[in-house]
């Protein structure tokens, strides 16, 4: 099959970028979008041309790294699905496809389809964390944790941090990815004794980073590959609240024997 | 010295609340629902314009009622006026954090699963804003309602609403108001952590209800208008001498 490709195209993050027309032919239906885009840069670096940047790692869909704006979705048409799970079957032959990197102004773009992810990074090290004690191993299920919370921050826990939900909000806020990583830890009793200090860091963290706030528009659990629930942010909203009235400040708590 | 400590401690608290998007929102989640309580006794204070005759007089002694309680009613339009400054700052200031947070929009950008009414809540708040100012003036006050009593609603929403505009630009006022409370009922309640309300557009029973009875309800009335329902032609008694001097001729 053949598509044509309109991608964005920027040499450098201070730089102008523009949308740029490729071809993309003979183009195998059971390709990744990513494995088009290889035979795409196959072919421009043979001409000598640039290739297009864009990140991946794993391409099995757990990584988190692949993630781009395919006409207008983010991750493209497939539901629950990454880029580079995402197959050329999900097009037609002759379609015109719209490439671009995420756009927010906490995502600043490097170069091309490649954006620095790296205020995710800084939200996790606000606050997603739990204290471990020092000693030996404890024993397994020494803890006990009832089967509803345990799927429930597995379900949280899916969230691979690629960002669609950034992408796909109208907004640009990365309420879902922060909810979802609150969430993860919240539900579990290890998690209980920075739960609400956890809510405050990480939601002031995201507030620094300038992503914008939740409207509940709903399109980031449409776009999520791990389909992570807003329920999460309902929660992250009632621990920030149960935090801001109830959580004494940190220059009291912090500190001890170490 | 421990007391000023907490002092500082909860003012801090205040701020990083307010200052927080969440925070914000929750600001807005309670105002919004101050607001929403205050429509549903609106509205039904309204519907005494179809009580067919004695309408008149029921709308009279309803205004009349409303400006005995002297006090109470200054404190309720005390915090309403706080609820919409809270409710509109905090629109204005997230709306532009919002727009700041993507400072370079898409090529093509599809929405996928957002519902008309959340997409309008922006718009829709602005005319209501707009609204609230032209019928407070409007009915409130009776700029350019022709032939305006004081105290004589039934007669007043009659003759305010022969503007035939008056009655357009109510209608869509009430439409908008039906889309915001669709979106914002819901999400208020989210917003306040609740997580029953549920994310199926169509499922929020309780929206859907809230939204559809409260734009038909206020609807009603300049579509009666408009239709000639209003017909009660009986004179109001005049109390509005022992309410003036009941609320020193403040209206």
């Amino acid at each position: 099959m053949n598509v044509t490709l309109r991608v964005w195209r920027q040499p450098g993050p201070s730089a102008a970028g523009k949308f740029v027309e490729y071809q993309a032919r003979d183009i195998s239906a059971e390709m990744s979008f990513l494995e088009m885009l290889d035979v795409v840069n196959e072919e421009l670096t043979a001409k000598g041309e640039q290739p297009i940047a864009f990140d991946h790692d794993c391409r099995e869909g757990i990584c988190g790294m692949c993630g781009l704006m395919i006409s207008g979705v983010a991750h493209g048409p497939m539901k629950a699905t990454t880029t580079c799970q995402l197959h050329m079957r999900s097009f037609t032959d002759g379609d015109t496809i719209t490439v671009e990197p995420w756009r927010a102004s906490a995502f600043p773009v490097l170069r091309d389809l490649c954006v620095d992810r790296s205020s995710l990074d800084r939200i996790v090290q606000a606050g997603g964390y739990v204290s471990v004690s020092t000693g030996n191993a404890p024993d397994g299920n020494a803890i006990p944790i009832a089967k509803p919370d345990a799927d429930a921050a597995m379900d949280a826990a899916a969230c691979i941090g690629c960002g669609a939900c950034v992408a796909a909000c109208p907004n640009g806020s990365a309420s879902l990815f922060t909810a979802a990583k609150i969430s993860h830890l919240g539900y579990l009793p290890q998690g209980q004794p920075e739960r609400y200090r956890r809510a405050l860091k990480m939601v002031a963290q995201m507030d620094l980073e300038h992503f914008g706030g939740c409207t509940l528009f709903g399109e980031c659990q449409a776009a999520c590959p791990k389909e992570i629930s807003i329920d999460t942010i309902a929660r992250m909203n009632r621990d920030y609240l149960y935090g801001s009235v109830f959580e004494r400040e940190e220059s009291r708590s912090a500190g001890g024997a170490g | 010295m421990p007391a000023t400590d907490g002092a500082r401690a909860s003012v801090s608290r205040v701020r990083r609340f307010w200052n927080s998007s969440v925070g914000k929102k929750v600001v807005m989640a309670v105002t919004g629902i101050i607001g929403i309580g205050f429509v549903l006794g609106h509205m039904a204070g309204n519907l005494q314009m179809f009580k067919g005759t004695g309408a008149a007089q029921a709308m009279h002694d309803y205004a009349v009622l409303l400006r005995k309680t002297g006090g109470l009613l200054w404190l309720i339009r005390g915090v309403l006026l706080g609820a919409i400054a809270l409710h509109v700052t905090a629109a204005l200031q997230l709306s532009a954090r919002n727009r700041a947070a993507r400072p370079v929009g898409y090529g093509a950008k599809k929405d996928q699963v957002s519902t008309l009414a959340s997409r309008t809540m922006r718009v829709g708040g602005i005319v209501l804003l707009a609204f609230i100012v032209f019928h407070i003036a409007d009915m409130t006050f009776g700029i350019g309602v022709p032939g305006f009593v004081h105290l004589d609603p039934y007669n007043n929403l009659r003759n305010g609403f022969t503007r035939w505009w008056t009655v357009v630009f109510y209608v869509v006022a009430m439409a908008s108001l039906g889309l915001h409370l669709f979106h914002g009922a819901w999400a208020s309640l989210r917003t306040l952590g609740a997580r029953r309300p549920s994310a199926a557009p169509l499922h929020r029973n309780i929206a859907v209800a809230l939204a559809i009875i409260t734009a038909l309800g206020f609807a009603a009335v300049p579509i009666g208008a408009a239709m000639g329902l209003f017909t009660d032609d009986t004179p109001v008694t005049d109390e509005s001498q022992t309410v003036s001097t009941l609320t020193g001729g403040v209206r």
